[in-house]
């Protein structure tokens, strides 16, 4: 792949992740945006362009919610693009910006993820409901957990993974996210918590779940030279990767997220990565449900298939363990607006990378990390590896 | 979080700030209704299903029978070639026991989510439910068969199969 | 086959029909709850100006979106204005017919570089020109519930 130019990331802010804010779309777009450009000390007479990740118009209730955003989010009279892939458009938001400017066409790019789900009521499951098969599937009368129910299932039976294994996944991100500013659901909890929670629709059970969040994010990319120019650390966009699979989702085997592998695959590719597990430090894979999180470090390569639930329980994926996986919290602990969760894993990664995590600081020098997001039904992978 | 920021934006509200009008709110509610059409595949699908069968398609060129049927194999991107009338038993692939219904009301007894995947296919399966079994015995690659309502109480409906129940045992 | 036939009604296909179950409810904003406030308890339009580019924004918004810069600095605007544009509508946005034509207008009130939307009345369709000086008429307090409606409409200043 030729790029006409380097990528870096030079800034990133974001907003609390909340249950309900009072700030309407625009303003969420607006702190996390300002907070980003204040970070590297920018004007947004210094953005060229800019790109907005934001997922179904439905939830916010707003049509056209990316032309809605764009006072907001800095994009007034500029270049702009809206971008959307499901929970996969975080991570995809900083891709589409990195476009930007590797192709040689801008300098400066701010890329923003919003969400404001807490106006879709009775609750923002709801206008999920449409991914179903209106023909085929919804008069069956599913649930959204019930896909989520099925894919756990089939993962744990092919690997013979005990529920505890995957449960401590959500004690660690819950763990973690105390240390997070702007988490929502931080908390001390169990695995036998896990264990004893309300059953939705096993082996689904409710301390799995990340819960639904309004909130934004931002970053501000730049080109190598203007990089240099803004800050004596910048990070690289070093590895950049995007894969869907068939909609038709009962005709796969769900055990294995066969297209984070190859989203993967593209962006370890670019970026000279030829043993992820040994050269990637730390990561921030999705991890809307605790199981998720496991089944994307094995798509990721980090571990052999089957492999992630023992690493997780003993401790390999704690913030001081050898690969230290979600020490932001994740999605578990910080919270799920859609679009903005995954840029939050990409501002993780920059402030761990800067060493400016404060109390989350992986120990040691961790230089390359990848973050990964997910979405649809069960069908898009988008992955970005960062170096320090 | 950078070290660097001290404070972050966001003004939280509970549910009860909602109910006590603390802040003011507008409430909508669209109407969106929907007519959505089934399409030349799903088409005939229904109908068949109507008829007490289940019907899939094939490519020649990779021979891959699916269910859902489409007009088209995705993986060859090219037109598949011809209607299969499949059996109505298959194997279930992964399964849920869910205490919630759609609009997250909680029931006791759960539901049987599964997919299915109908044999004769090349590993095809549909989402279904299973029934007349203990939740308790539901096993992966258990085999199952359709229960088809009397035909008279049939739509032209996924749901002309009450659900799949297990066969040999 | 499919492509080349005229369907007249989606009904006369296998179909199926259904809705997205969702209903809204929005809040003002931090911006917005202000402004609806004010309207509501005083009677009075507020506005946000920017200190780097001195426009005045209505509604009032936290940021102003050409500089980007944080709008802390609120002023309070006069009621009065003039008409930007307007236009008369005879159908409703169900597509029935109005028993009375409505007139909406762009108002920009003085001292205000953004314009806002609202009903004009007690003025015959034909009078309403661009530049024609209007007013605003509150509804009573007690009626008053902190919506932009709580203008019930603007009306022709007294010359």
């Amino acid at each position: 792949m030729i790029t006409k130019k380097r990528v870096a990331v030079v800034g990133a802010g974001m907003t609390k992740f909340m249950r309900r804010a009072q700030e309407t779309g625009k303003e969420l777009a607006y702190e996390a945006a300002r907070m980003a450009l204040d970070s590297c000390g920018l004007g947004i007479e210094d953005i060229e362009c800019v790109t907005m990740g934001s997922a179904p118009d439905a939830f916010d209730g707003v049509h056209m919610k990316g032309e809605y955003l764009i006072d907001g989010a800095g994009a007034w009279r500029k270049p702009y693009m809206r971008n959307y892939v499901g929970g996969g458009t975080g991570v995809f938001a900083p891709i589409h910006g990195w476009q930007h400017i590797a192709s040689g066409l801008f300098d400066t790019c701010l890329v923003v993820c919003e969400e404001k789900m807490s106006s879709c009521r009775p609750h923002p499951q709801a206008a999920f409901l449409t991914i179903f098969d209106n023909l085929t599937e919804r008069p069956l009368g599913p649930n959204l957990v019930w896909i989520f129910a099925l894919e756990m299932h089939r993962y744990m039976h092919v690997h013979k993974i005990p529920k505890e294994k995957i449960a401590v996944v959500s004690v660690k991100n819950k763990r973690n996210a105390m240390d997070h500013p702007c988490a929502q659901l931080a908390q001390k909890i169990t695995v036998d918590d896990v264990l004893n929670s309300e059953i939705l629709a096993w082996p689904v059970q409710r301390l799995d779940i990340s819960p639904t969040s309004d909130g934004a994010a931002a970053i501000v990319l730049a080109s190598e030279d203007v990089a240099r120019k803004i800050t004596d650390s910048p990070v690289w966009i070093d590895g950049v990767g995007w894969n869907l699979d068939t909609a038709y989702w009962t005709n796969r085997d769900l055990y294995y997220p066969q297209y984070v592998e190859n989203a993967a695959r593209m962006a370890y590719e670019m970026a000279g990565i030829k043993n992820p597990r040994e050269e990637i430090d730390f990561a921030e894979p999705y991890d809307p449900f605790d199981y998720k999180e496991l089944h994307h470090m094995e798509g990721l390569m980090l571990c052999k298939k089957g492999e992630a639930p023992n690493l997780a329980w003993e401790g390999v994926t704690q913030r001081d363990g050898k690969l230290p996986i979600c020490p932001s919290g994740g999605l578990l602990g910080v919270g799920n607006p859609i679009a903005a969760a995954g840029l939050m894993k990409i501002c993780e990664l920059f402030w761990q990378l800067r060493r400016e995590a404060g109390k989350r600081q992986v120990p040691g020098d961790p230089r390359t990390a990848v973050a990964q997001a997910w979405g649809d039904l069960m069908q898009v992978g988008t992955v970005v590896v960062m170096r320090a | 979080m950078s070290v660097k920021i001290k404070e972050y934006a966001g003004t939280p509200l509970r549910e009860e700030d909602l109910k006590q009008g603390k802040v003011l709110l507008v409430d909508y509610w669209p109407k969106a209704n929907y007519i959505w059409s089934a399409g030349t595949a799903i088409g005939r699908y229904l109908a068949e299903l109507k008829n007490g069968r289940i019907v899939g398609r094939q490519c020649n060129k990779c021979g891959r029978i699916v269910v859902p049927p489409r007009m088209f194999c995705e993986s060859c991107f090219r037109p598949n070639d011809r209607w299969v009338i499949l059996k109505d038993t298959g194997v279930i692939n992964t399964f849920s026991l869910s205490h919630i219904t759609a609009d997250a009301t909680r029931i006791k007894e759960p539901l049987i989510p599964a997919v299915i995947q109908i044999d004769g296919t090349t590993d095809a399966g549909i989402l279904h439910l299973v029934g007349e079994t203990d939740p308790e015995d539901v096993r992966f690659g258990m085999k199952v068969q359709a229960l088809w309502k009397p035909p008279k109480e049939r739509t032209g409906s996924i749901t002309d199969i009450k659900y799949f129940r297990p066969i040999g045992r | 086959m499919g492509l080349t036939e005229k369907i007249r009604s989606p009904r006369d296909m296998i179909h199926v029909e259904g809705e997205i179950p969702v209903n809204y409810l929005y809040t003002a904003g931090v911006a917005g709850e202000r402004f609806l406030r004010e309207i509501k308890e005083n009677a009075k339009i507020l506005g946000t100006k920017c200190r780097r580019c001195n426009t005045v924004h209505v509604p009032p918004k936290i940021y102003c979106e050409r500089c980007f810069e944080r709008l802390d600095e609120w002023v309070e605007l006069p009621s009065e204005g003039q008409v930007e544009a307007f236009t008369t509508c005879h159908f409703d946005p169900d597509g029935s017919r109005l028993a009375e034509p409505e007139i909406l207008a762009a108002i920009r009130l003085r001292d205000a570089d953004e314009s806002i939307v609202h009903r004009i009345k007690e003025v015959h369709a034909e009078g309403v020109y661009i530049g024609m000086k209007v007013k605003a008429a509150f509804k009573e307090k007690k009626d008053r519930v902190g919506s932009v409606l709580d203008i019930d409409h603007f009306k022709l200043c007294a010359p």
